[in-house]
């Protein structure tokens, strides 16, 4: 089933003509509303008047990261905190986190983008949908499921982890949608392997799987192990959370709902907008949220986007699936992680620069993350039990920071190996 | 007396131990007493040496992690018994011990190498004591 009609499938000049309409409003209301924004555009000598169309997007200002923090933690909203509903935040580059605001009527587009993402990956109102993504300020949770009820399918909202409760109300409850990340649902397939229940034996049917990047073969290994269709959804709080974009049933690139989100591949260092088809960094305009529209927001993701129409009679523009970062952001079992945010932590408990190394493994199904940390003068004491209680606080902090646990090993002064004077900070392992 | 103890963060490698003590054989420093403090992952390694500050730049200069941290030396007569009479001491003048090691170097002695969590108070604990467990400057070493 196609959920909207109307806007999925419409021609490349009705959508143009909503984008155009859409992005005219938000430039003025964020002009208006905004200090940041207004500044960044006089900057540029732009006033909203210079924006007629959507294809006067890429005259406007890129927005970074750097700028939520910048306005952290409430800057970046274009209404009053009275109209602010909710609040999510993700990860920041540093120890703060990235927070994102959202109206009454945000979280009803919001609801509306899930809504069409399941009926993409053919979901139904007689599913039911079991959210094992973490629910909080992670958008992962909370996003399926008010689009799982706004579809009128049936909800189990038993977030992530407690991985033995999954599988029992999987058996019980007869779940058909699993939704979480793709490294989960693998680690979900083993344990179900480990405890002789047979796929064949449950009524699931669909994944829907984000949050973190994941390969054709994975694809492969989690439809054959579970007996399901896995479905690719893509999404960030920046933009909205999950449902910016999902792959239908044909499973041949993620639909992005380009009349609230307008996609744009740019040159990841010229930042010059690139030709339909080539491969470059996403960036996202939304054009009808309230709470914190973000303009050419840049995504890091690089990835391409397809303009032919699908087989599923969707027009709207396909993404590929992301291939890779053009920063050193790291997604760790769902979560986004930064160096730099590891460093706040070291740079907080001692007074000189710390060198450390990230390891990070895929061990059976899930991603570990060592930590080593080198013991330099100003981390070294005689005593075991305060070297061991330093351990625990960096575990402790870090675990907190970066929200996902990493398991801290100290080690020798010279063990990091230097290259021309910096250290290298990232060794990922991990065959995705 | 009170005497510096050099301390080296080990990681749990084989070689590293040797590694340490090539370094101070071959600046010719002599090794009194050690231990050894592991756990899972690491240990400290614990050295009382001819020329502590000598070793601690040595060490230093071969990026290891390093500190000097003061510990008393005392003796205790080499027979059944005599650490006992000395630890009952520190029990009943309440001076708690973060650890110890000990070595013996004659038959009829034994040096201890004492680290307490107030090194002054049992310093003057054994001060105070009519017997003579302190091991005095130029005794026992090297």
């Amino acid at each position: 089933m196609i959920w909207n009609e109307k806007i999925e499938c419409a021609s490349r000049s009705e959508m143009e003509a909503i984008q155009s309409e859409r992005l005219i409003q938000t430039v003025k209301r964020v002009y208006h509303n905004n200090e940041g924004y207004r500044k960044k555009m006089q900057e540029k000598g732009l006033v909203p008047g210079d924006i007629k169309s959507v294809a006067d997007l890429s005259k406007l200002p890129f927005t970074t990261k750097s700028d939520l923090r910048d306005g952290y933690p409430f800057g970046m909203f274009t209404v009053p905190m009275s109209e602010i509903v909710r609040v999510h935040a993700s990860s920041g580059t540093t120890g703060k986190p990235t927070v994102v605001g959202y109206t009454r009527n945000d979280l009803q587009m919001w609801a509306e983008v899930v809504t069409r993402s399941l009926c993409m990956a053919g979901v139904h109102q007689n599913d039911i949908v079991q959210v094992a993504y973490g629910y909080g300020l992670f958008t992962g949770g909370l996003g399926l499921h008010y689009g799982t009820e706004n579809l009128g399918a049936t909800v189990i909202p038993i977030s992530g982890g407690n991985t033995d409760k999954q599988i029992l109300l999987m058996q019980d409850f007869g779940t058909t949608v699993i939704a979480c990340t793709p490294s989960y649902a693998l680690f979900l397939a083993e344990t179900m392997k480990e405890m002789n229940i047979a796929p064949d034996s449950l009524k699931l049917r669909v994944g829907i799987f984000g949050a973190e990047p994941w390969s054709e073969n994975m694809r492969r290994e989690i439809e054959d192990k579970l007996k399901i269709k896995a479905i690719d959804i893509y999404g960030l709080s920046e933009v909205i959370g999950p449902g910016v974009s999902c792959e239908c049933d044909h499973q041949c690139g993620m639909h992005v709902m380009e009349d609230h989100f307008i996609p744009e591949i740019i040159h990841p260092e010229t930042l010059e907008p690139l030709p339909p088809g080539e491969k470059g960094e996403l960036v996202f305009s939304t054009v009808t949220k309230e709470g914190m529209p973000i303009l050419r927001y840049r995504t890091r993701d690089l990835t391409r986007l397809i303009y032919d129409q699908c087989e599923c009679g969707r027009t709207l523009v396909r993404m590929e699936k992301c291939m890779g970062r053009s920063d050193d952001m790291l997604i760790i079992r769902g979560v986004n992680v930064f160096p730099s945010q590891i460093e706040s932590v070291l740079l907080e408990m001692s007074e000189t620069e710390p060198h450390y190394l990230l390891i990070i493994e895929r061990e059976e199904t899930l991603d570990v993350v060592n930590l080593l940390v080198e013991v330099q003068e100003q981390f070294f004491s005689d005593e075991i039990k305060q070297l061991e209680s330093l351990r625990k606080k960096l575990t402790d902090k870090i675990q907190s920071t970066l929200g996902i646990s990493v398991r801290v090993k100290l080690v020798e002064p010279k063990t990091i190996e230097r290259t021309a004077g910096k250290a290298k900070r990232v060794i990922d392992n991990r065959k995705i | 007396m009170i005497v510096k103890q050099v301390s080296v963060f080990l990681e749990n490698k084989t070689g590293r131990l040797n590694e340490v003590t090539q370094l101070l054989g071959d600046a010719g420093l002599n090794l009194s007493a050690f231990t050894i403090a592991d756990t899972s992952d690491f240990g400290i390694l614990r050295l009382i040496v001819s020329d502590p500050d000598k070793a601690k730049e040595i060490l230093k200069k071969n990026k290891f992690s390093v500190q000097t941290t003061e510990v008393i030396l005392v003796k205790s007569p080499n027979r059944p018994g005599g650490l006992a009479k000395m630890l009952n001491l520190l029990q009943k003048e309440d001076v708690f011990i973060e650890y110890m090691y000990a070595f013996s170097n004659s038959e009829d002695t034994a040096v201890i190498v004492l680290r307490p969590t107030d090194l002054q108070k049992c310093m003057d604990v054994f001060q105070n004591h009519r017997g003579d467990f302190l091991v005095q400057e130029g005794q026992y070493l090297f």
